[in-house]
């Protein structure tokens, strides 16, 4: 499993790997923690020619919450978002999802930017950040835009950022309430057959807010706003929760694979998204 | 780009490769420097056998380019003991039967080592989830267990009679 030929670089600063990315336009792929890229590249999936590494740029790799905002720099790791207590505290959502990643020596390398970036409908972390209502800032030569996690995925592998730009952080407000992230799958180190995040606040046993977006289950993450709606102004009674079910459920779009058939994953769906409910009321 | 020079710290020793950007560090290690403790298993991100520990991180080397990991310190088993001098957690895993065939013993060893330095009194369920990245196909893992949590009470106490 050798990869083909490509030409290694490791710029110190963001202009720096914008400079290598804007001179070799389409040739060059950023590299973070490797984990989703390498095996691609092993299976000689993936051409290209310069690879950028993003791993000395000492600015990406920042957790902060300042004023009821939440920033995580590209490069932090799976296991840096587990091991924050600061998040910890304040999103306590990203920690629960971020421990049903892969295993412990993937979470080592792999980076919230390359999961956020890879458009692999099997990552975790797009539909974690379509619940929380995140928004990607990406850099380009042009300078900085950003775009809502909810916009930023077009089809499996097909985003809405360019070639020449780097995704450099994602941002979040502080989620209140309760949370949870429902993940099935066929054993650690596997992507997820069906999974749920979820986010209920509750004032006066009335839901007053609701978040729900699901992962592996269409060719791009799903949040559902028909399942907010079910759940908005209800007691999150067991028929509330049961509506919201079907609502999320009518979202989605499966396909067959070596993890089952479409019915079968409805099924499990389903499930998923009714445990995430129930647990984030029950946290709520 | 053709191969490069790339400086590596193994085991603690200053080590220069020439290799390609796109050799991975697994190769490295066992074919140019003969360092054949860490293992091939499946070679596809999974099994966990080719783990080493880079810059204080558990990280399965047959995903790492050699380009990546210049600049870094590498540990791996052979850099946690002797066969005279063994490491709590080789002489754990000997007392309790941790092993049969050994292929994955190195992994096991070297991922066990890290998750005792950020957790120095696990239970028994902390350990299953932190070598939850570490296939065995003989032991059926109970004895790993025992020997890793044996190894954590070793060490502790030796932490201990020394303050
Ligand atoms: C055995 C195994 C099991 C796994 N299981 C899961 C799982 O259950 N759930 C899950 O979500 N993931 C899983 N993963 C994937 C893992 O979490 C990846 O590491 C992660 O998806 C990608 O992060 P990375 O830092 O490794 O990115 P890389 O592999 O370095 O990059 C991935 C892609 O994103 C691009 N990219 C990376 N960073 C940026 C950036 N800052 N700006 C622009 N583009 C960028 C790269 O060019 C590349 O195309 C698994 C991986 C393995 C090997
Ligand atoms: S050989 Fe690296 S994980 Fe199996
Ligand atoms: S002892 Fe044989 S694979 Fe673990």
């Amino acid at each position: 499993m050798i990869p083909a030929r490509f030409d290694y670089h490791r710029p110190g600063d963001i202009a720096a790997a914008l400079a290598i990315l804007g001179e070799h336009g389409d040739e060059a792929r950023v590299i973070a923690g490797g984990h989703s890229l390498i095996p691609m590249m092993k299976l000689r999936m993936t051409d290209l020619a310069h690879l950028v590494d993003l791993q000395d740029i000492a600015e990406l790799r920042d957790i902060a919450v300042e004023g009821g905002t939440v920033r995580l720099g590209a490069m932090v790791t799976q296991h840096d978002l587990i091991a924050s207590a600061e998040l910890a505290q304040a999103a306590p959502l990203v920690r629960e999802a971020a421990l049903q990643i892969a295993d412990p020596q993937v979470r080592y390398c792999g980076t919230v930017g390359g999961n956020v970036a890879n458009g692999d409908p099997g990552n975790d972390m797009p539909g974690l950040m379509q619940c929380l209502g995140a928004t990607f800032h990406l850099v380009g030569p042009g300078g900085e835009r950003t775009v809502a996690a909810r916009d930023y995925y077009e089809a499996a592998y097909m985003t809405a950022r360019e070639d020449d730009e780097i995704l450099t952080a994602i941002t979040f407000a502080v989620p209140s309430g309760g949370y949870a992230y429902e993940k099935q799958k066929r054993k650690i180190g596997d992507y997820a057959t069906a999974a749920c995040a979820a986010l209920v606040t509750m004032e006066g046993g009335r839901c007053t807010q609701a978040s729900i977006a699901m992962t592996n289950l269409s060719d791009v993450p799903v949040w559902s706003e028909a399942a907010v709606q079910a759940l908005v102004g209800t007691g999150c009674e067991a028929d509330a929760i049961g509506a919201a079910v079907e609502a999320a459920r009518a979202d989605i779009d499966p396909t067959e694979d070596n993890r089952g058939p479409v019915d079968f994953k409805r099924h499990v769906a389903g499930v998923m998204i009714r445990r995430a409910i129930e647990r984030a009321v029950s946290r709520a | 780009m053709g191969k490069q020079h790339y400086q590596i710290t193994v085991n603690g020793e200053a080590r220069d490769v020439l290799a390609e950007p796109r050799e991975l560090l697994i190769h490295t290690l066992r074919e140019q420097l003969s360092i054949t403790g860490p293992h091939i298993g499946c070679e596809t991100s999974h099994c966990g056998a080719c783990t080493v520990d880079i810059d204080g991180r558990s990280v399965k080397s047959c995903t790492v380019f050699i380009a990546q990991a210049a600049g870094r310190e590498i540990t791996t088993v052979e850099g946690l003991g002797t066969p005279d001098a063994m490491h709590p957690l080789q002489e754990a895993f000997r007392e309790h039967h941790g092993l049969q065939c050994g292929y994955c013993t190195p992994g096991m060893i070297t991922r066990a080592y890290r998750l005792l330095q950020e957790n120095p009194s696990p239970t028994e369920e902390e350990v299953r989830f932190g070598i939850a990245g570490n296939l065995c196909r003989c032991t059926g893992y109970q004895n790993i267990v025992k020997a890793i949590l044996a190894a954590a009470a070793e060490m502790n106490a030796a932490k201990e009679a020394a303050e």
